[in-house]
C-alpha cells in the first residue's frame, strides 16, 4: 500500500480559549479529490493553512508522502509539492499569464532568458494538463474563470503534486465551474492529488472519492463519497437533522411596488455598470436576480437603496408612504429610502451594514438612529439596548449582548442582527443581498424562512445572490444580469441552473455562448429545490 | 478565533497600568540622556516632579493652566479622529482664536466689563477657530484635498498672516512690534492666585485661571456629543466605516465639514485661556506647538474626554516641571527638556503597541487560564 499523500496525526491549533483544530486526524491518498466540508468557523481552513505553512500547529504530525514535516512558512510547503489556490486570486492584474507565473522564481538577472524558460516550462505543463491559456495574454482581462486556471497553473509550475482549492467555484458561473471540474479530473488522472475545501455539498458529492466532514475543530466523520449522500453529510456537518429545502406557497402577488424604468449609471471612469435596467417588483413576491459576481448587481443594490444616483432612468415607488417618483438629479439618499419603506441588507455585510468597531446595539440603530423612539433629543442607551434586545430575541442573535463588540460576533449572527434590523420594521419593499454569505447552514435554513415569511406578509422582496441554488429555491420570478444588463426574465419554477447558466454569460443583445456539458449541470429538476449548503 | 479578542484585559491595565509603564520607560530613557550629559537623573527628576506639583511657587497652579492649553488642543484632535480625520491644523486654529481676542478686546475693553467681554471672546475665538478648521474640512468634503496636507498649509498660513497682521495692525494700537498693548485688566478674567488673595487666601503668582472650568466643562460636552448624540453618532460612523455611513443615509460630506468646524472651535478656544486670560496681550506665536503636542495628548488619551484630562495633566507637569528643571540645573538647556518630553510623546504615541501588546497578551493569556481551569477544560 502506497503512503498517503497527507497525513495529520493528532494536530492541535488554538487561538486563546478556542480550539481552531482539536485532534485532527487526515490521511489523504495520493491521486485523489479529497473533499472537506464544513460550517463556518469548523476549522478548515485553520487546518489548511497549517498544511500551507500560514499558521504552525501547536502539537501533532505532519506526514507528506510518509515523511515527517514541520512547515513553518509556505515556501517549505511548496518545496514539500503543495500548492494552494485561494478564494481570493494571488494574481498582479496588469501582468501577463507568464509574468504571474513566474512571479517570484524569476531566477537572477535579466528577465529575457527566465521568461524564455518559464515560457517552456508552462507550454509543458499546459499542455500536459490541458490547462490551455494564451501566456500573454494580461491577467485582468481574463474572465475570472481563467484567472483561477492561472493559479492553478501557478501552483503547477512550482512542482505542485497536493493541490489544496479553497471555495473554488464560489465565483465562477455553473459553466466555468464545469470547466475547473473537467481540469481537475484531469489533473486527478495525472496522479495530483487535491483537497477541495468547500461548503457546496453537491460539488462534494460530483467530484470527490473521499469526503472529512468537520464540526467545531473537530473531524467527526471520513466517509467515500459514493457511501454517503447530502443529507448525512449536512447533518454531520451541523450535529442535527437539516432541512435542504425551502418550504413555501406559491406566491400571491398583489399591486406593483417599485417599478423601475430604463435605469443606467455610468461611473466615475467612464464604464456602464448599469445599462437600461427595467422590471418590476410586486407586493408578495420575491424576485430573484441572478448573475456572477461584479455584473452590475452591486450598483443596482446601490442605487435602489439610494446609496448612488443613477445617471438615467427612473423608479416609481408605490408604498404606504405614498407614490414617489424618482427622477436622476435629485435622487434620494439611504435615509430618505427607508422613509419610502424601502429596507436594506446590503450585499456586504462588513463593509455596508455594520461598523465593526461599534457595539451591537449602536449597529441595531443603524440606519434608524434619526427615529425618535430612540430617545430625544440625545439618543437613549437604554432604549436602544431594549430594541437591540428584542431583535435579538426574535431573531436568535447569538451570545445576546448588546454591548458587545460587533466584529466579536460570529458572521451568520451578525447577518441575523442586520436582518433583524431591516425587516422587523416590516418595510414594503425588501432589497436583500447575499443573506446567507458567510452564514453556516443552521442560519441558512432560519434567514430562508424569515424571507419567506415577510413574502407572505406581503413585502416586495428583491434577492440578489450569486448562489444561484438560493436564487432557485427562494424567487417567484428570476431576473438575470450580464455586464449591466438584464439577459432574461424567467419564472422559478419553469427554469433550471443550465438556462440561468447561458443567461449569465449570454449578451443583452442575444448572442449565446455554448453550453457546456458536465454531470454538475445535469438533473436539474430534481435539485432546482435544494438550498445551498 | 474572534474569541482571542473577545477576551480584553481589565480596565485597569488598559488605561492605568500600560500608560503608567510606558511613561517609567521614558523617564528610564530620558535618565539615560541626562546622565549623559553627566547630571544626576534622580535629582532632575525630583527636580522636576516638585517643580510640577509644589504649592509653594505656584508649580501645581501652573501646571493646571498649561494642562488647559493641552485640554483644548488634545479635544480637537480628539472630535476630529472620531470623524477618521487627522486635524494636524490646531496650531493654526489656535493662533486664529487669538485674533478673535485681540479684536474683542481691542475694540471693547474699556468699554465693557469682564462679564460680557468674556463671552464674546469664547464665542469669538470658537468663531474663529471653526473658521480655520472649516476650510480645510470643506476642501476634503468637496475637493477631496488631503486633510494632513491642508491643515498644515493652513498652519502656515495662520503664522504668516498673524505675523502680518500684529505688525501691521494690532502693535500700532499701543504695543511693541510684534504685541499687541495689555488688555484693561477691569476686561480680563482675574487669576487663581488673584481670586485666592480676595478671598484670604494666599497662593503665589502662576497663570491659572477660571478658563481651566470653561476646558472640562468642554470635556464634557465632547463626551455627551460623540457618545449620546445623533451627531456624534454619525461622526463616529464615518469615521469607523465611510461605507456604512453611506448606507445608512448620512451625508459624509457634510460631517466631515461639520466635525472639522468643531474641532477647529475647540482648539481655537484655547486662545482664550492663552491670550486673553493668561497672557493678556496677543503676541507673536504664542500657540508655541501646544496645537501639535493635542496630538500627543489625544493619542495618549485614546480620543476619550476623561484620557484627555488624565493625558494633559500629565504634559501640563511635564511643561511647568521642565521649566522648573532649567532654572535649577544650568547645563540642561531648554532643548534637553524637549528631548524628555519628546522622549514620552514616543513612548506613549509613537511606540504605543511595544508596551501595550505585551502586557495585554500577557493579562489575555492569564484570563484565559483563569477561564480554562474553571470550565476545567483539559490541556
Amino acid at each position: 500500500m502506497t503512503a498517503p499523500a497527507i497525513e495529520l496525526k493528532t494536530i492541535n491549533k488554538r487561538f486563546g480559549p478556542v480550539w481552531a483544530n482539536r485532534d485532527i486526524n487526515l490521511r489523504v491518498m495520493p491521486g485523489t479529490v479529497h473533499g472537506i466540508v464544513g460550517e463556518n468557523g469548523a476549522g478548515k481552513s485553520t487546518l489548511m493553512s497549517i498544511l500551507y505553512g500560514f499558521y504552525i500547529a501547536d502539537d501533532g504530525q505532519t506526514l507528506v508522502n510518509g515523511q515527517e514535516l514541520t512547515i513553518q512558512n509556505s515556501q517549505q510547503a511548496i518545496t514539500a509539492g503543495i500548492g494552494m489556490v485561494h478564494q481570493h486570486f494571488m494574481l498582479v492584474e496588469p501582468f501577463t499569464v507568464l509574468e504571474n507565473v513566474m512571479l517570484g522564481m524569476e531566477g537572477q538577472g535579466l528577465l529575457s532568458r527566465a521568461r524564455g524558460k518559464a515560457r517552456k516550462a508552462l507550454n509543458d505543463i499546459a499542455s500536459r494538463y490541458g490547462l490551455n491559456i494564451d501566456p500573454d495574454a494580461i491577467v485582468g482581462d481574463l474572465p475570472v474563470g481563467l484567472q483561477q486556471r492561472v493559479e492553478i497553473l501557478k501552483a503547477l509550475y512550482r512542482g505542485a503534486k497536493i493541490l489544496i482549492l479553497d471555495e473554488p467555484t464560489s465565483v465562477l458561473t455553473p459553466q466555468e465551474a464545469g470547466q475547473l471540474f473537467e481540469i481537475l479530473e484531469s489533473l486527478r488522472s495525472q496522479g495530483v492529488t487535491i483537497l477541495l475545501i468547500t461548503h457546496k455539498l453537491r460539488e462534494i458529492m460530483a467530484i470527490t472519492n473521499h469526503v472529512s466532514v468537520m464540526r467545531a475543530g473537530q473531524m467527526v466523520a471520513h466517509r467515500d463519497t459514493v457511501k454517503t449522500n447530502p443529507e448525512e453529510l449536512a447533518e454531520l456537518m451541523v450535529g442535527r437533522k437539516v432541512l435542504l429545502t425551502v418550504d413555501k406557497e406559491p406566491a400571491r402577488p398583489g399591486e406593483n411596488r417599485m417599478t423601475v424604468d430604463k435605469i443606467g449609471y455610468v461611473d466615475s471612469r467612464g464604464v456602464k455598470c448599469l445599462k437600461d435596467i427595467s422590471f418590476s417588483l410586486r407586493a408578495g413576491e420575491i424576485l430573484g436576480v441572478a448573475g456572477v459576481t461584479g455584473n452590475g448587481q452591486t450598483e443596482l443594490m446601490k442605487v435602489l437603496s439610494g446609496a448612488l444616483s443613477p445617471t438615467s432612468g427612473s423608479v416609481k415607488l408605490e408604498t404606504r408612504s405614498g407614490v414617489q417618483v424618482l427622477k436622476v438629479g435629485e435622487w434620494p439618499d439611504a435615509g430618505q429610502m427607508r422613509d419610502y419603506s424601502i429596507g436594506h441588507v446590503p450585499e456586504d455585510r462588513l463593509q455596508q451594514g455594520v461598523v465593526k468597531s461599534f457595539d451591537a446595539s449602536e449597529n441595531a440603530i443603524l440606519g434608524y438612529h434619526n427615529k425618535p423612539e430612540y430617545g430625544q433629543p440625545l439618543l437613549n442607551p437604554e432604549k436602544v439596548v431594549k430594541a437591540t434586545r428584542e431583535m435579538m430575541d426574535a431573531y436568535d442573535v447569538r451570545p445576546q449582548l448588546p454591548s458587545m463588540k460587533t466584529a466579536n460576533f460570529s458572521g451568520g449572527n451578525q447577518q441575523k442582527l442586520v436582518l433583524a434590523r431591516e425587516m422587523m420594521k416590516e418595510p414594503d419593499i425588501l432589497l436583500i443581498g447575499q443573506p446567507t454569505r458567510g452564514v453556516d447552514i443552521g442560519a441558512i435554513e432560519f434567514i430562508h424562512r424569515n424571507m419567506i415569511e415577510a413574502r407572505d406578509k406581503g413585502a416586495a422582496v428583491l434577492l440578489v445572490s450569486v448562489e444561484l441554488d438560493e436564487i432557485l429555491s427562494l424567487s417567484d420570478r428570476i431576473i438575470v444580469m450580464n455586464d449591466g444588463a438584464i439577459t432574461g426574465e424567467v419564472v422559478a419554477s419553469e427554469t433550471n441552473e443550465t438556462e440561468l447558466g447561458v443567461l449569465m454569460t449570454s449578451s443583452a443583445d442575444g448572442d449565446e455562448p455554448k453550453l457546456q456539458k458536465h454531470g454538475l449541470q445535469k438533473e436539474p429538476e430534481k435539485e432546482k429545490e435544494e438550498v445551498v449548503v | 478565533m474572534s474569541q482571542l479578542a473577545a477576551v480584553e484585559s481589565p480596565r485597569w491595565v488598559r488605561i492605568g497600568l500600560i500608560p503608567l509603564l510606558q511613561l517609567v520607560l521614558a523617564l528610564a530613557v530620558s535618565s539615560l540622556v541626562v546622565l549623559m550629559i553627566g547630571e544626576d537623573p534622580i535629582r532632575a527628576f525630583k527636580i522636576m516632579i516638585q517643580g510640577a506639583i509644589s504649592t509653594e511657587f505656584g508649580g501645581l497652579s501652573n501646571t493646571l493652566y498649561y494642562t488647559t492649553n493641552f485640554i483644548f488642543t488634545g479635544l480637537a484632535v480628539a472630535v476630529a479622529s472620531h470623524a477618521g480625520l487627522f486635524n494636524i491644523g490646531g496650531e493654526g486654529q489656535a493662533y486664529v482664536g487669538g485674533l478673535a481676542v485681540a479684536i474683542v478686546c481691542l475694540a471693547l475693553d474699556s468699554t465693557l466689563n469682564v462679564w460680557l467681554i468674556a463671552p464674546l471672546v469664547v464665542v469669538g475665538c470658537a468663531a474663529f477657530g471653526a473658521f480655520w478648521g472649516v476650510i480645510p474640512g470643506y476642501l476634503q468634503a468637496k475637493r477631496g484635498s488631503h486633510i494632513v496636507v491642508t491643515t498644515i498649509m493652513f498652519n502656515f498660513i495662520a503664522m504668516a498672516f498673524m505675523s502680518y497682521a500684529l505688525v501691521v495692525w494690532i502693535s500700532p494700537l499701543g504695543g511693541n512690534s510684534t504685541d499687541s498693548r495689555y488688555w484693561a485688566a477691569d476686561a480680563v478674567l482675574p487669576k487663581w492666585h488673584e481670586m485666592a488673595s480676595s478671598f484670604g487666601m494666599n497662593a503665589s503668582f502662576s497663570l491659572l485661571n477660571p478658563v481651566l472650568l470653561l476646558a472640562l466643562a468642554c470635556c464634557v460636552l465632547v463626551w455627551v456629543l460623540i457618545w449620546r448624540t445623533r451627531l456624534g453618532y454619525a461622526i463616529r460612523t464615518v469615521g469607523s466605516n465611510p461605507h456604512a455611513a453611506t448606507y445608512a443615509g448620512i451625508n459624509a460630506n457634510r460631517i466631515i465639514i461639520i466635525t472639522m468646524a468643531i474641532s477647529g472651535a475647540l482648539a481655537g478656544m484655547m486662545a482664550v485661556n492663552e491670550v486673553y486670560a493668561a497672557q493678556g496681550r496677543l503676541i507673536l506665536n504664542f500657540t508655541s506647538g501646544f496645537g501639535f503636542m493635542g496630538i500627543a495628548v489625544a493619542l495618549m488619551g485614546r480620543n476619550h474626554p476623561f484620557g484627555i484630562v488624565l493625558a494633559s495633566l500629565l504634559f501640563g507637569a511635564l511643561y511647568q516641571g521642565g521649566t522648573e528643571l532649567q532654572f535649577e540645573i544650568s547645563s540642561i538647556s531648554p532643548q534637553m527638556v524637549l528631548v524628555i518630553q519628546g522622549l514620552v510623546v514616543f513612548f506613549t504615541g509613537a511606540l504605543d503597541r511595544l508596551v501595550r501588546e505585551p502586557v495585554e497578551s500577557l493579562f489575555q493569556r492569564r484570563a484565559i487560564v483563569a477561564a480554562n481551569a474553571s470550565t476545567g477544560v483539559a490541556k
